[in-house]
């Protein structure tokens, strides 16, 4: 009995641990890979050397992660088996067509025109090696469409029956792809990939700007993030606002543990800003709320009433400190990042965007927010819905392999240590050539994208004197 | 044999699997025979041949295991528990050897860690990946909907034997694609290895073969039944064929001729494992049907692949196009 709580415990570590490491390269690698298509569209469109040139930078550093995204979803795609055989017996039939279509229209489309686009401009030409890149893109937003609907109907289940065998069938496929929360998610998930990669981007370039090495590109990359995050950042609240009145529809605990209501509130519910959740005690210490203020959010309504956790049995709630806590962080950081939209707005119309260097600044500080983010958010998702794997029909103990915990735990040491390793030294390649931005050239003499082996003299130069970025 | 949604979807996965095996496994090869070839420069044009097309075919084991999953969910989740290690030892050894693609052009210092990532990691995934195959092909006993076996069950001498003989099968794969791939001196002692990695896959096929009938009394049966004992006579020649179309294209330097010998070779290997286990899935315990998820499932996702499989067996090929004929040592944007 024990050794089976164990060995679930476990493997609820390892996908914790596996999956956010995976989430940070799509985050990054679906924006970067628009932001590519964007650039090359403006280089074909405008022939301005600069965009061809911030192309060639930024896709180099797209191939890093994309490479790391490939191999640390291969490990998501056989943990469902490893680790949570019984899930993929029962829910396969529904959420494993979802990702056999994710392989079919996307993951093949990435990886057929991923060759091209990196080592085959010379070949194909400029409109086709164009085309690559969009296919890329493409692919990339393909592919978070239908794994954002896998994960979307285990939050909202619709469109099923269940059979003898315990088996989730589908009835209703339209139900199950459009599912109820599907929708809120993907748009908040993609705003969350352009924002985070428009962060970094904007991070180096002032990065750059501060150093002053390559002031035409830094400067070009720098406004077009910060006109990203100004646009973005504030759609992006919003989404969130409609994803959470979704979430207290379909998932009202969920909620009640982001607020830390413990206690119903049957006249207006307090917004709590800050505390500690004390869930042996059930109510949240040391807490600062504003009266009224969650049911006005939630509801529309100073007055409306609010169910607490005191409405669910104590073994069906999910944890409500992270919970609590991830969501703060996720909502702080979207703020900052409206401030800084706002800030590099004002310096914009003051025609300072290039040159002030607080701004700059605060850039590179935000540069990591959006992962940070990103991650805050999915704990806040999947935490937020335990003790279910899928949302009222199957708990996450029935859902775990027979597998020995002294399995389980290897295996998770192996990953972590491999992980660390292998993912950190590719992070500290990232960054040391994010910080390697050669000097812009000499007017009427591009730089060549094309390397004839290993590093050329310039870059290799600039190593010597800087080993780190944003 | 009824042509049924099950019997399809079967037929597929087998295709996706050995489009993995032949796909992967020459880059899986050329990996391989990193360690035999000490020159920068050598190494530098063998992973630039694989470079552009090694992710595409990884997707295929994607398609193996998540295809897998949505339709014969029952397989899929007593087959990845009890080859638990071997599994995850292989997704160790990928992530090791697709990151080197990117990682060693970024370090003069630590490029000699990521020829060994890219070696160790090719050998180790290639290495469990027979030995997976290896104790699939000894069976695994499921009960009551889950694997009842324990968790060495995998490790026996047969699966050891079978892992090294992937290895040696994708150093083959290997070796003949560089052939095809590369040019001068590169070329000329990849023939060389080419040639031993035959000799060897020959022998192991031979072994393989010799080995199965006695481990599973369906397979005898198989082997030495009617009608599927013409099979079992038919098989060696064209084995055999297929090896002399390898060393004469060796010697005679028809430089694609090779590759296309090993590709027989594996495409023959794995006719014959197939009409070995049909129609069990996990031998002696699922049938395909047994393993099946329901229609609603396998019709869903089979409408998708009628048409999506062509257009990516389609736009792959177009990759390789572009990408055809040797190498030049100094392209790539590395
Ligand atoms: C919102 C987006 C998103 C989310 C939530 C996930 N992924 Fe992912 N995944 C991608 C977005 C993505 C991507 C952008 O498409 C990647 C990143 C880099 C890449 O190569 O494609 C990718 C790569 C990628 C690959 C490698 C594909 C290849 O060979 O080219 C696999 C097998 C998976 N993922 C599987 C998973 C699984 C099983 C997940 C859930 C547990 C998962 N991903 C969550
Ligand atoms: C990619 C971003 C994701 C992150 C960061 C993430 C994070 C997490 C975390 C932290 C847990 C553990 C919860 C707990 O134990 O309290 C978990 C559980 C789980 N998630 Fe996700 N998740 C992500 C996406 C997905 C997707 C896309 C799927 C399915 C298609 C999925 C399926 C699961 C399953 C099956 C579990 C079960 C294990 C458990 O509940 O502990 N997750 N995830
Ligand atoms: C202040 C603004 C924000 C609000 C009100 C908000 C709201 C929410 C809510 C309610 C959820 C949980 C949904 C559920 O599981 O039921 C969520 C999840 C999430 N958030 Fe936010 N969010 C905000 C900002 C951000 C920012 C800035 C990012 C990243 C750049 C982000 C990334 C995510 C991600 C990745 C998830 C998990 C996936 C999903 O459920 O969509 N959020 N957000």
């Amino acid at each position: 009995m024990f050794e089976q709580l164990d060995a679930t415990l476990l493997a609820r570590f390892q996908f914790a641990f596996t999956v956010s490491f995976h989430i940070i390269f799509p985050a990054f690698s679906i924006g970067l890979a628009s932001y590519l298509a964007v650039l090359e569209g403006l280089w074909l469109w405008t022939k301005d050397e600069v965009y061809f040139a911030l192309f060639n930078f930024w896709k180099t550093i797209f191939a890093l992660a994309f490479g790391m995204g490939v191999v640390s979803g291969i490990v998501m795609s056989y943990q469902f088996g490893t680790n949570w055989s019984v899930f993929s017996d029962k829910a396969g039939p529904v959420i494993g067509p979802l990702m056999g279509y994710e392989v079919m229209t996307a993951f093949f489309l990435e990886a057929g025109f991923l060759g091209v686009m990196l080592f085959g401009l010379n070949r194909v030409g400029p409109k086709l090696h164009f085309f690559a890149t969009l296919m890329v893109a493409v692919g990339t937003l393909i592919s978070a469409t239908w794994i954002l609907a896998a994960n979307s109907w285990m939050q909202t289940p619709a469109g099923f029956s269940v059979n003898e065998a315990g088996q989730f069938v589908p009835t209703d496929w339209w139900a199950v792809i459009f599912n109820p929360s599907f929708p809120y998610r993907l748009v908040h998930m993609v705003l969350a990939a352009y924002l985070t990669t428009a962060l970094v981007v904007g991070a180096v370039g002032a990065y750059h700007l501060l150093r002053g090495d390559a002031p035409k590109r830094a400067k070009k990359m720098f406004s077009m993030a910060m006109w990203m995050a100004a646009i973005v950042a504030p759609i992006q609240i919003f989404a969130g606002d409609m994803h959470g009145l979704n979430t207290l529809e379909h998932q009202p605990v969920k909620v009640m543990a982001m607020e830390g209501h413990y206690q119903s509130h049957p006249d207006g519910a307090p917004l709590i800003l800050f505390g500690i959740p004390n869930s042996a005690a059930q109510r949240v210490d040391y807490a600062i709320e504003i009266p009224k203020l969650s049911s006005l959010i939630l509801k529309h309504d100073l007055n409306a009433p609010l169910a607490g956790l005191d409405t669910v049995p104590k073994e069906l709630q999910p944890p409500v400190a992270v919970v609590f806590w991830s969501f703060r962080i996720m909502v702080a950081i979207g703020f900052a990042m409206l401030g800084l939209g706002l800030w590099s707005l004002w310096c914009r119309w003051r025609g300072t965007l290039g040159e002030n260097r607080w701004l700059h600044r605060a850039a590179v500080l935000m540069g990591p927010a959006g992962f940070v983010a990103v991650l805050a958010g999915w704990v806040t998702t999947e935490v937020g819905r335990q003790p279910y794997t899928v949302y009222g029909h199957l708990l996450t103990a029935q859902s775990v392999a027979p597998i020995g915990a002294p399995a389980v735990a290897t295996s998770l040491i192996a990953f972590i240590v491999v992980y660390f390793f292998v993912f950190g030294a590719g992070t500290f390649y990232i960054l040391r050539l994010m910080g390697r931005l050669p000097r812009d050239p000499i007017p009427d003499l591009t730089e060549g994208p094309i390397r004839s082996s290993g590093i050329t003299p310039a870059a290799a130069h600039a190593s010597r004197s800087h080993h780190h970025g944003a | 044999m009824v042509l049924d949604l099950p019997f399809i979807w079967a037929a597929i996965i087998a295709f996706a699997v050995l489009a993995y095996v032949i796909l992967d496994g020459f880059d899986l090869g050329v990996g391989i025979l990193f360690p035999f070839f000490k020159e920068k420069h050598d190494r530098d044009v063998m992973m630039n041949s694989v470079a552009p097309v090694w992710d595409g075919n990884e997707t295929w084991l994607v398609l193996g295991g998540g295809g897998l999953m949505a339709v014969f969910p029952l397989a899929y989740a007593t087959i990845l528990p009890a080859l638990y290690m071997p599994l995850i030892l292989m997704l160790l050894g990928l992530i090791f050897r697709g990151v080197a693609f990117e990682y060693r052009w970024r370090t003069r210092r630590g490029e000699f860690l990521w020829d060994i990532a890219f070696a160790g990691g090719s050998m180790v995934a290639a290495f469990t990946q027979g030995v997976a195959l290896g104790a699939l092909v000894q069976g695994i006993p499921a009960e009551d909907r889950a694997y009842a076996g324990g968790w060495w069950d995998w490790l026996t001498p047969f699966s050891i034997a079978t892992g090294l003989a992937l290895v040696i099968g994708y150093a083959l794969l290997g070796a003949t694609w560089l052939v095809m791939k590369t040019s001068g001196d590169l070329a000329a002692r990849a023939r060389g290895y080419a040639l031993k990695a035959g000799v060897g896959t020959l022998a192991a096929m031979g072994v393989f073969s010799l080995w199965t009938p006695f481990l599973e009394p369906l397979y005898f049966e198989r082997w030495f039944g009617w009608p599927t004992l013409i099979f079992s006579l038919l098989v060696p020649l064209l084995v055999l064929g297929c090896f002399t179309l390898l060393v004469h294209g060796l010697s005679t330097k028809h430089d694609s001729r090779p590759f296309l010998a090993a590709l027989g070779l594996f495409v023959l290997g794995f006719a014959g494992i197939g009409i070995s286990f049909y129609p069990y899935i996990v031998p002696a315990s699922l049938t395909i049907w047994q393993a099946a998820a329901p229609d609603e499932s396998l019709s869903f996702l089979l409408v998708g692949a009628l048409v999506l499989v062509p257009v990516i067996l389609a736009y792959t090929a177009y990759a390789y196009w572009v990408f055809r004929g040797k190498v030049d040592p100094e392209e790539g944007y590395h």
